[in-house]
């Protein structure tokens, strides 16, 4: 490539020696592709970061001037019992979204068989990672509802008194939890199918012979060879959980009186719903999870890096 | 989208009137109800303007109410329309106290408001100046199937007692007395107002939510445990905490439930819902406490002008024009509400009668709970109330919790 530009200078016949921006085009060129993405990542992401954490610092309402209020919103934080409810039931979805992974996995081997019509079963089962959040949400809390739900129905059957699921404290985000996971489940799934798509037939006949079967099989056969369909697996799940504000904003907003909160609904709950517009506090509580959703984009970023170092 | 459609429409409707004789003048007004009615009830009105003013261009922004009270704070900033829908009391206070709102006093004085618009005069008021033009407001009380109580053989209840009493009786042929959905919170905020304005009366109401009386002052707590006396027997209906205002009233349509706390403009939907006049009724909420002035919630709508229209003068004759007596009858009946307009005539619909007559007699009329306190109050008391619904043994302790968010809000 040197030559290259040696030669063009050449052909200009200039005795000028070639200028920096000719000099150094090979290594500035990446730049230039990359200077769009930057710009706009910048602008939207990395510098509301920053705002945001310069906000969490002032008591504003949006409208009238901002006060100047230090840490105040922080230890407000702090004595905040919803932040807490918020923060446990964080961990909750974080835990028990984790069980799309393997159910995933489990309805991708079931179907992973050559029958009839198999592309529609599949597809069937795919189907409700392709329907809003919304519409998952909606049909659950008409499922949960006690008088004329799904569960209802069923529970009257054994003569028991239904349970108001969404309406309940204690039951509430489990039941949130339980429909993200009919859509998060499809979607696992289909990483899992797509990976055993390319799981070695020499590796399956080989360990036939010498005698593995079922669990053994799968253990050390068929899922070392799906690791990329589970990292991914793993954290789309992760993100999904941690996203899990759709499904929260139409089933209950958040209510009981804020049992179902997570942090990322009561961040928008404070700072932009009817009753809030502290953009000082819900600053605050973005702060917050940012720092604990760095923690985890750390370990995928050191992840990756490792993979990629070989 | 729709707004940008209207307004080109509205740019090319202008453009192909070159020849007309007078420049118009552009009066942008932003509504805020889709709903059949009031639509209806609005876009009269603006026909009726538009006749009187041939020389004023209007152009309408109807939005749905929910995406109104998010988008306001853009709009009011960023490209105010020189009239907008919004509410009185608490409500308009971050805006007045942010300067978005102009002072229309003047108007108040010259067109004798302050006479006419008297009932909701202090509502529209902060820092003793007027900052709106209030053109509906509606009554809240009891909404009742007529036709259950009449099967069994209950009277409309006049005190606490009697409500307690018709209400074990309803129990006991198994019919929810009372139909309430606190999703959405507000319905709950009704039920304490009314409790609160019976047994303390106005100035206690006035008092609480401006900050002035703890939730633990033993008033106060006389309002939660008449509360628990409708709550402990489950005179609730169950699983209200997953339902609308909507949703709760189907129980009250099916006839499972009987009663519904709430404001008039229900009647709308329980008639849609297949109820006739001769099934439902109103009986304004019992007396608590002998002796308490009857005071009502009361909640009005109305008109304001942003400080950055850019058509103020027009926008003064808007205010004006909504305010007068034959607008606001004819608007009100349409809608289904009440006129403020002392000089306009009620609409002859029975609830409209029975309505106008319980408020026009009330010592005081109160906005409502989330509009007569500040905003962050009313979602942290509202969240309260409805914990309370559902665990009344967990009484102190909410109210504990409510004073510390009262001492942080008015500081």
């Amino acid at each position: 490539m040197t030559t290259a530009s040696g030669n063009a200078a050449t052909l200009q016949g200039s005795a000028k020696p070639p200028s920096w921006l000719h000099r150094n085009r090979i290594k500035l060129a990446p730049w230039f592709f990359l200077l769009p993405g930057l710009i706009f990542f910048s602008v939207y992401v990395i510098i509301p970061i920053f705002q945001s954490i310069w906000i969490s610092l002032f008591a504003w309402d949006g409208l009238g001037a901002k006060e100047w209020v230090g840490m105040a919103n922080y230890v407000e934080l702090i004595d905040d019992d919803r932040f807490y409810t918020s923060l446990k039931n964080n961990l909750w979805w974080l835990v028990l979204y984790m069980l799309a992974v393997p159910a995933g996995l489990a309805i991708a081997l079931f179907l992973n068989q050559t029958v009839t019509g198999i592309r529609f079963y599949k597809s069937m089962f795919f189907f409700p990672f392709v329907i809003s959040q919304v519409v998952v949400g909606l049909i659950f809390s008409w499922f949960y509802n006690p008088s004329f739900g799904v569960v209802g129905i069923v529970w009257e059957f054994f003569g028991a008194t239904p349970p108001s699921i969404l309406g309940d404290e204690d039951l509430v985000t489990f039941g949130i939890i339980f429909a993200g996971l009919w859509p998060q489940i499809a979607y696992c799934m289909i990483l899992y199918l797509t990976g055993l798509n390319n799981v070695s037939p020499d590796q399956v006949e080989a360990g036939r012979l010498d005698n593995a079967k079922g669990w053994k099989m799968l253990w050390y056969i068929i899922l070392p060879q799906l690791k990329p369909a589970t990292f991914i697996a793993i954290v789309v799940t992760v993100i999904g959980a941690l996203r899990s504000f759709d499904l929260i904003a139409i089933m209950t907003q958040g209510g009981p009186y804020g049992s179902s909160n997570v942090l990322a609904y009561f961040m928008f709950e404070t700072a932009l719903s009817e009753y809030g517009f502290r953009y000082g506090y819900g600053s605050a509580i973005a702060t917050v999870l940012f720092v604990i959703m760095l923690v985890y984009i750390s370990f995928f970023l050191w992840r990756m890096y490792q993979d990629e170092k070989g | 989208m729709l707004n940008i459609i209207k307004r080109s429409a509205a740019a090319l409707a202008v453009a192909s009137l070159v020849s007309a004789p007078v420049l118009a003048r552009d009066l942008v007004i932003n509504f805020d109800d889709p709903n059949p009615a009031p639509k209806e009830g609005f876009e009269t009105a603006v026909e009726k303007f538009k006749a009187a003013n041939p020389d004023i261009n209007v152009i309408v922004n109807i939005t749905d109410r929910e995406a109104h009270k998010t988008a306001i704070r853009n709009f009011l900033s960023a490209e105010a329309p020189d009239v907008t829908s919004w509410y009185p009391g608490n409500r308009m206070a971050p805006f007045v106290n942010a300067g978005q709102f102009e002072d229309v006093s003047d108007l108040w004085e010259a067109e004798g408001f302050n006479e006419s618009l008297a009932s909701t005069q202090s509502a529209m008021t902060i820092d003793g100046k007027q900052w709106g033009v209030p053109y509906t407001y509606y009554q809240w009380g009891i909404y009742y199937r007529k036709d259950i109580f009449e099967a069994n053989g209950i009277d409309v209840p006049a005190t606490w007692d009697e409500l307690l009493a018709a209400s074990a009786k309803l129990k006991a042929a198994e019919i929810t007395p009372i139909t309430i959905g606190t999703k959405f919170l507000w319905t709950a905020a009704g039920v304490f107002d009314y409790l609160n304005l019976r047994t303390n009366g106005y100035e206690v109401h006035n008092d609480l939510t401006a900050g002035k009386i703890k939730y633990t002052d033993p008033r106060i707590v006389d309002v939660f445990n008449k509360w628990k006396e409708l709550v402990e027997p489950g005179y609730f209906i169950e699983n209200h905490a997953t339902m609308s205002w909507q949703d709760a009233l189907a129980p009250f349509v099916q006839g499972e439930a009987a009663m519904y706390v709430m404001g008039n403009f229900a009647v709308a939907a329980m008639r849609d819902a297949g109820l006739t006049d001769d099934q439902i009724d109103y009986f304004p909420f019992p007396e608590i406490t002998p002796g308490v002035p009857r005071a009502e919630e009361a909640p009005a709508d109305a008109f304001f002008i942003p400080s950055n229209a850019k058509n103020k003068e027009d926008a003064r004759k808007f205010l004006a024009f909504v305010a007068q007596p034959d607008v606001q009858t004819e608007w009100n009946a349409t809608i289904g509400q009440l006129p403020i307009n002392s000089n306009s005539s009620v609409g002859d619909d029975k609830f409209l009668q029975k309505g106008f007559e319980t408020v026009s007699t009330a010592q005081g009329l109160a906005q409502f709970y989330d509009r007569d306190a500040p905003a962050e109050m009313a979602k942290g008391g509202m969240e309260g109330f409805q914990e309370f619904m559902i665990k009344p043994e967990r009484m102190d302790a909410i109210l504990e919790r409510l004073d510390k968010i009262q001492d942080r809000v008015y500081k």
